[in-house]
């Protein structure tokens, strides 16, 4: 469904992405991790086309996306920011229905607000329908965020730390409906920071590091101590959590007064 | 929400009739406003005349068409100056903002001195002052806000300049400075359907991107994720905000602050959703300069002030009361 190629992204002379290589089929739930500035959200970026790539392709069903209008990319993905910040008065509402631009031309119909008001309740946000989104918490803000890109009943959904904001309940209830959503053929890519959610929702993780991927595979080939040495340069403990069958990660820390 | 604004652009069509029937009854000749309605209405139904034929004289060749010319240039202003604002997302924008005011008024001065026609003449100014505007800030096939805001103010102040000369240099400077302080005391109604026409299309085209509009104000970069073609958007809303404005600038010279208040003003009413903000910033433009222009032309007895005089003096301390009331975000 989605294939990238030989990616090379630059900010003028900086180049950010080297080579990246990448392909997700249905249903997969994708986790890309990686230190602060390692490119994970450049990677997003491109994959909609908002930045163009310096070379390499990205395909989304066969179609090169510089082939695709705007609209068009739009219906097949959606993106959740890391920061979004609204200004503007508009009810919560009214902020989702914009999931649906992609597909309206003048005005909204049934079927659109039908879609939108499914989305508000899966995401926990319908009793806030009328709300102002410039008087939302930054969990809220963030699940009215998530409603929307899930209104645009995209194919690939990109997520850019969906988490940050959320409290521990809403973490696990947002990443659930995600999963549930990518098992019924979504495909998810997903920035995470926290490698245990990630060990334990995704089927594949890519690590980047300086703008390159170091590993791609499950979360068992990944996620072992000598990568996220490399890619942190923390030393971590890997352990297997019986219970969910899925490991997971200390940083190996030292007794505070050593520090 | 949708509800509320929907009967606050009834009131306010409301009220632009009932201005344009008191506004086109006041005047030095004392005509009731009942007789204006049925002199009016008597134009396409039948009615038994109870006026004089000079009443008639004046209602439907003097001051109806000065009515009308107000109305269309106040709904042009503020139609403009709301999709700037949004476009922009600048509180400082008006429909002047990018130049065209400077190259209209180039346009007139340079017409006053070679005796051209002034409405043609700053009309085509200011549509290719527009046009350098935007070439200018291209970079890498986007028009950057910034850039273009900059642009703007360069080749204003670059046009307004040879202006000031012209004025400086003129045989009668006083035709040049009046047209700059805008009013409509040339009405009449060839420049009345000229209006209409192209301030109706405009306005049309404007709202049929409402909606891409509001989702223009969550930033450009989620306007894409969401499927806007932000570039073409831009492009859009300023060729069309561009032919109103300079359609309104060449009839009547140059009117401030219309279009920087009334939308304002409606946003603070009925919130920031195109769809609802356009026609009421349409419709409170009209009605605000409607009843600027006939205070500009009663107030005193033996001249007519410049309309753009008053909709400043006026306009000004009751937005600074505005803003004083409402300090928290208007914008952020
Ligand atoms: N608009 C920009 N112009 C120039 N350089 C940029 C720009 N945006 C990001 N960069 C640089 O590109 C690199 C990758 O940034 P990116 O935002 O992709 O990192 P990230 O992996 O998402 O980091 P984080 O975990 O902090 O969100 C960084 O070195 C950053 O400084
Ligand atoms: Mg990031």
């Amino acid at each position: 469904m989605l294939k990238i190629k030989d990616l090379n992204v630059s900010y003028g002379q900086h180049q950010v992405l080297e080579k990246i290589g990448l392909s997700a089929v249905k249903g997969e739930f994708i986790g890309i991790i990686g230190p602060n500035g390692s490119g994970k959200t450049t990677l997003l970026k491109t994959i909609t086309n908002v930045l163009k790539p310096t070379s390499g392709t990205i395909m989304i069903d066969g179609t090169n996306i510089e082939k695709m209008k705007s609209n068009e990319i739009a219906k097949n993905v959606a993106v959740v920011s890391q920061v979004v910040s609204i200004n503007f008065e508009f009810t919560v509402k009214d902020i989702v229905l914009m999931g649906r631009n992609p597909y309206i031309k003048s005005s909204e119909s049934v079927e659109d607000i039908n879609i939108a008001n499914d989305m508000m309740k899966k995401t926990n946000i319908h009793f806030l329908k009328k709300r102002l989104i410039t008087r939302l918490s930054g969990g809220e803000l963030q699940r009215v965020i998530i409603a929307r890109a899930l209104t645009q009943t995209p194919k690939i959904l990109l997520l850019d730390e969906p988490t940050s904001h959320l409290d521990i309940t809403n973490q696990i209830e947002i990443l659930n409906l995600v999963k549930k959503a990518s098992t019924k053929g979504m495909v998810v890519i997903a920035v995470m920071h926290d490698l245990n959610l990630a060990a334990y929702y995704c089927n594949k993780i890519c690590l980047l590091r300086d703008g390159c991927l170091i590993s791609t595979g499950t979360p068992r080939q990944v996620l072992t101590p000598s990568n996220i040495e490399v890619a942190f340069n923390l030393p971590i403990e890997v352990m297997h959590n019986n219970r969910t069958n899925s490991l997971y990660v200390m940083p190996i820390l030292e007794p505070l007064n050593e520090i | 929400m949708a509800k509320f604004g929907k009967s606050i652009i009834f009131v306010l069509g409301l009220l632009l009739i009932i201005a344009i029937i008191t506004n086109t009854a006041i005047g030095s000749t004392n005509i009731s406003p009942l007789i204006t309605a049925k002199i009016l209405l008597a134009r396409y139904f039948f009615i038994e005349p109870t006026w004089t034929s000079s009443q008639e004289v004046i209602i439907t060749n003097i001051r109806l068409p000065r009515v009308l010319l107000g109305g269309f240039v106040g709904a042009a202003l503020s139609t403009a100056g709301c999709a700037m604002q949004g476009l922009l997302k600048n509180p400082m924008a008006d429909p002047y903002i990018i130049g065209m005011s400077s190259g209209a008024a180039l346009g007139a001065s340079i017409a006053f001195m070679l005796l051209l026609p002034v409405q043609v003449t700053s009309f085509v100014m200011a549509v290719i002052t527009i046009f350098i505007v935007y070439n200018i800030s291209i970079i890498g096939g986007k028009v950057p806000i910034d850039t273009l805001l900059l642009a703007g103010i360069a080749v204003g102040s670059f046009l307004a300049s040879i202006t000031s000369l012209i004025i400086f240099l003129a045989q009668s400077p006083h035709q040049i400075i009046f047209w700059l302080m805008g009013g409509l005391w040339t009405a009449n109604w060839d420049k009345v359907k000229i209006t209409a026409i192209l301030v109706t299309i405009g306005i049309v085209m404007l709202y049929r991107y409402s909606w891409k509009l509001n989702v223009m104000l969550l930033g450009e970069e989620e306007a894409q994720y969401l499927g806007v073609n932000v570039e073409h958007v831009k492009q859009y809303v300023l060729v069309f905000s561009a032919l109103i404005t300079a359609a309104a600038v060449s009839v009547s010279g140059i009117i401030g602050f219309v279009g920087l208040i009334i939308p304002h003003i409606m946003r603070i009413l009925v919130g920031p959703d195109h769809r609802i903000l356009f026609p009421a910033s349409t419709l409170a433009g009209a009605i605000f300069l409607i009843l600027t222009d006939t205070f500009a032309r009663t107030i005193m007895d033996s001249v007519e002030l410049p309309v753009g005089v008053v909709t400043a003096m006026f306009g000004a301390p009751f937005f600074i009361y505005l803003l004083r009331k409402r300090r928290d975000n208007l914008y952020a």
